[in-house]
């Protein structure tokens, strides 16, 4: 488990030791299994973190190998985070250490989850990825950094290009990725939002 | 870009404002919540010293943890006691309408608020829970969010969201007997991919899709998910009003012709323009059954598991996880599988239709030997409806258990769970490693016509050949 704070403010690079986790279509459900889904607080969610494929995986899951203890950056195939809707997927990778997921594509809920705790979400293409998890592979002990802007991950001196969305991006570097306080400056709005939807009158008042 | 569609004209109606960092905020008309994704979004709001904004927008039930063979309180599981409690809670000290047990009216979410009328055209539908995309049947943009999501819908009434590019998925010709909504389904994800809806709303069209009822509509939108659609719709119609009419939050009176005329005016018009269109033929499709660990690796009950060669390459390695996974030959024919649980239920095929689907297999015939078999009805409404009907002793007298409603062993939060290397018959919606509740057991995902006939049969078969009763 991670005694790195928990991310706040402006978000523009994250940097540390990178974990591996290849495959494509990797499911919240394999992130999280359900049984660890009965709690009301997500505290504890970090050391249950792929518990089912660690546990198949006898130590050799990369979660368990000793060079990637303390890792901040993971780095995934495609389609990563499919399936249920669990923010506890992301809460739980959070709390083992994670702080920036490089991959291919994400599955949309999951990209949104880890937008709103701060996690950053970049991507490269198929081939990019399958050479920066080599390199990854390659160089455990040494630490990456992730930026934002211009959006790239620098893996043991090598920099390599990566893309992400320009909404998600001003949201980190803008430090208003939770978003409940940008909501709520728009009541005037929100109020002549409701009050042109004829449903929200019951159907009664005339448009 | 997408222009005329029912999805542009109900994401416009919604638009609050344009944020600065490009994002839309869009507001929720309807707001589903439940006992697993909730807890954290309330004491987050307690934190930060908010209030519910809409607290009439909500509405609450219980359906993930509960228990199925007996609901008395508490239950037998703290943790699953200590969620109920704590929903129970929230929803008290918010003024949450919540539809607890044994009100007559708690149901798997996804079941629980369309039958009651909660779901129309036209609506934002946001709730905890992917399968969300349940509520597009009607004509309502709906989607699953995060319990980061849940407290901004909770404060707020609304939502950060990037509008999507929009898929008119067409579908012609008709569906053969003995195939259901969820064949065409897993056909069409097996076809597109899980990940080929990601960035899109499907919109689901063409005379197929006219033909089916609101519940096979449901099954429909609900697995647009599992395709990487975050949402899918289906324009209303003739058939979402006379579904609507006379529900218990449906209009009434004057305001049902006003909601009518306004549902209408939403449909995508000839005038529309999609981003993308796929065309399917109903007529080709069989019954359609899951072989791998994600629900795109499926097949017709008729072929066989697909080799290596027949596989693209770039999912080759994930195939070669399913066979190891599965136990599964490359080649190797479905149909004749054995199996050791039958599970009937679950948000994607928990309703009435669903479950008379399934009896008119059961009746007259007996659960093979060896075989666990069991019906969940999606909700007390459900299951009222089909006890009125006979269908629960259809299901008895053919060896299946009957049970009380609840998520059960779609995702196994509750008690309901394989053991072991199980291979299930499941007319859920994820066959996924370790969703059933066991780290090596394994889902057949099919309709529920398909999980009566492998109850009867002891393995996979096609419910077109089964023997008369």
């Amino acid at each position: 488990m991670t005694s790195t704070p928990f991310p706040s403010g402006a978000i523009s690079q994250v940097s540390g030791r990178t974990v591996v986790l290849r495959g494509n279509d990797i499911d919240t459900d394999r992130i999280i299994p359900a049984r660890f889904l009965k709690c009301v607080t997500f505290d504890g969610l970090g050391a249950q973190v792929f518990a089912d494929d660690r546990s198949e995986q006898n130590g050799e899951h990369p979660f368990d190998r000793p060079e990637h203890q303390g890792a901040a950056v993971l780095i995934v195939n495609r389609n990563f985070g499919c399936g249920s809707s669990r923010e506890h997927a992301p809460q739980a990778l959070l709390r083992w250490g994670i702080r920036g997921v490089v991959g291919e594509s994400f599955a949309e809920i999951f990209y949104g989850n880890c937008l709103a705790l701060g996690i950053p979400c970049l991507q490269a293409s198929s081939k990019e990825i399958e050479a920066l998890q080599t390199a990854a592979e390659a160089a455990p002990q040494s630490s990456a950094s992730i930026s934002l802007e211009p959006a790239a991950i620098k893996i043991d001196g090598r920099n390599w290009d990566l893309s992400m969305a320009a909404d998600a991006k001003n949201r980190l570097l803008n430090g208003q990725w939770d978003a409940t306080s940008q909501l709520l400056q728009q009541e005037q709005a929100l109020q002549d939002t409701a009050a042109r939807l004829p449903y929200m009158q019951g159907f009664v008042a005339s448009r | 870009m997408s222009t005329a569609t029912l999805y542009d004209k109900v994401w416009a109606l919604h638009q609050v404002a344009e944020l600065p960092s490009g994002s839309t905020q869009l507001f929720i008309g309807l707001h589903l919540i439940h006992e697993v994704t909730s807890p954290q979004a309330f004491a987050a709001l307690k934190d930060l010293g908010l209030s519910v904004r809409h607290p009439e927008r909500t509405v609450a039930t219980v359906d993930h943890i509960v228990p199925t063979t007996s609901q008395a309180r508490p239950f037998a599981d703290g943790l699953a006691e200590e969620m109920l409690s704590t929903l129970e809670r929230n929803c008290h000290e918010n003024g949450i309408h919540l539809n607890g047990l044994g009100s007559g009216r708690q149901g798997i979410v996804h079941v629980m608020a369309p039958e009651l009328g909660l779901t129309q055209p036209g609506m934002t539908v946001a709730c905890g829970d992917s399968h969300t995309s349940t509520h597009g049947a009607f004509g309502a943009i709906a989607f699953g969010i995060g319990t980061s999501q849940v407290r901004d819908v909770l404060a707020s009434q609304s939502l950060t969201m990037n509008k999507l590019k929009v898929r008119r998925i067409w579908v012609d010709g008709a569906l053969q007997p003995g195939v259901f909504a969820k064949d065409l389904v897993l056909h069409i994800i097996r076809t597109l991919g899980v990940k080929g809806g990601v960035g899109y709303a499907y919109e689901f069209a063409g005379p197929a899709i006219e033909a089916l009822s609101m519940e096979e509509r449901m099954t429909l939108c609900n697995m647009a998910i599992e395709g990487g659609a975050r949402c899918g719709y289906v324009n209303p119609d003739q058939t979402t009003f006379d579904y609507l009419k006379g529900r218990p939050h449906a209009p009434s009176g004057d305001a049902w012709d006003h909601a009518v005329s306004w549902w209408k005016s939403l449909a995508s018009g000839a005038d529309a323009c999609f981003d993308d269109e796929v065309k399917f033929d109903a007529a080709v499709i069989a019954p359609t059954i899951t072989w791998g660990i994600t629900p795109g690796q499926g097949i017709g009950v008729d072929e066989a598991v697909p080799t290596l060669e027949q596989t693209p390459e770039e999912d080759r390695p994930l195939a070669q996880e399913a066979y190891r996974y599965m136990d599964l030959q490359p080649g190797q024919a479905i149909a004749g599988l054995p199996v050791d649980v039958c599970f009937i239920g679950s948000c994607t095929n928990g309703r009435l239709s669903d479950l008379r689907a399934a009896a008119a297999v059961a009746a007259g015939r007996q659960v093979a030997s060896g075989i666990k078999a069991f019906v969940v009805p999606g909700s007390e409404q459900v299951a009222a409806a089909a006890e009125a009907e006979g269908l629960d002793a259809v299901f008895r007298q053919a060896g299946f258990e009957w049970r009380e409603p609840g998520c059960s062993m779609c995702l196994a939060m509750n008690p309901d769970r394989l053991e072991g290397r199980q291979i299930s018959a499941s007319s859920s919606n994820r066959n996924f490693k370790g969703r059933q509740g066991s780290a090596s057991g394994r889902t057949l995902l099919m309709s529920p016509a398909m999980v009566a006939a492998a109850a009867i049969a002891g393995r996979v078969t096609d419910v077109r050949s089964l023997p008369p009763a």
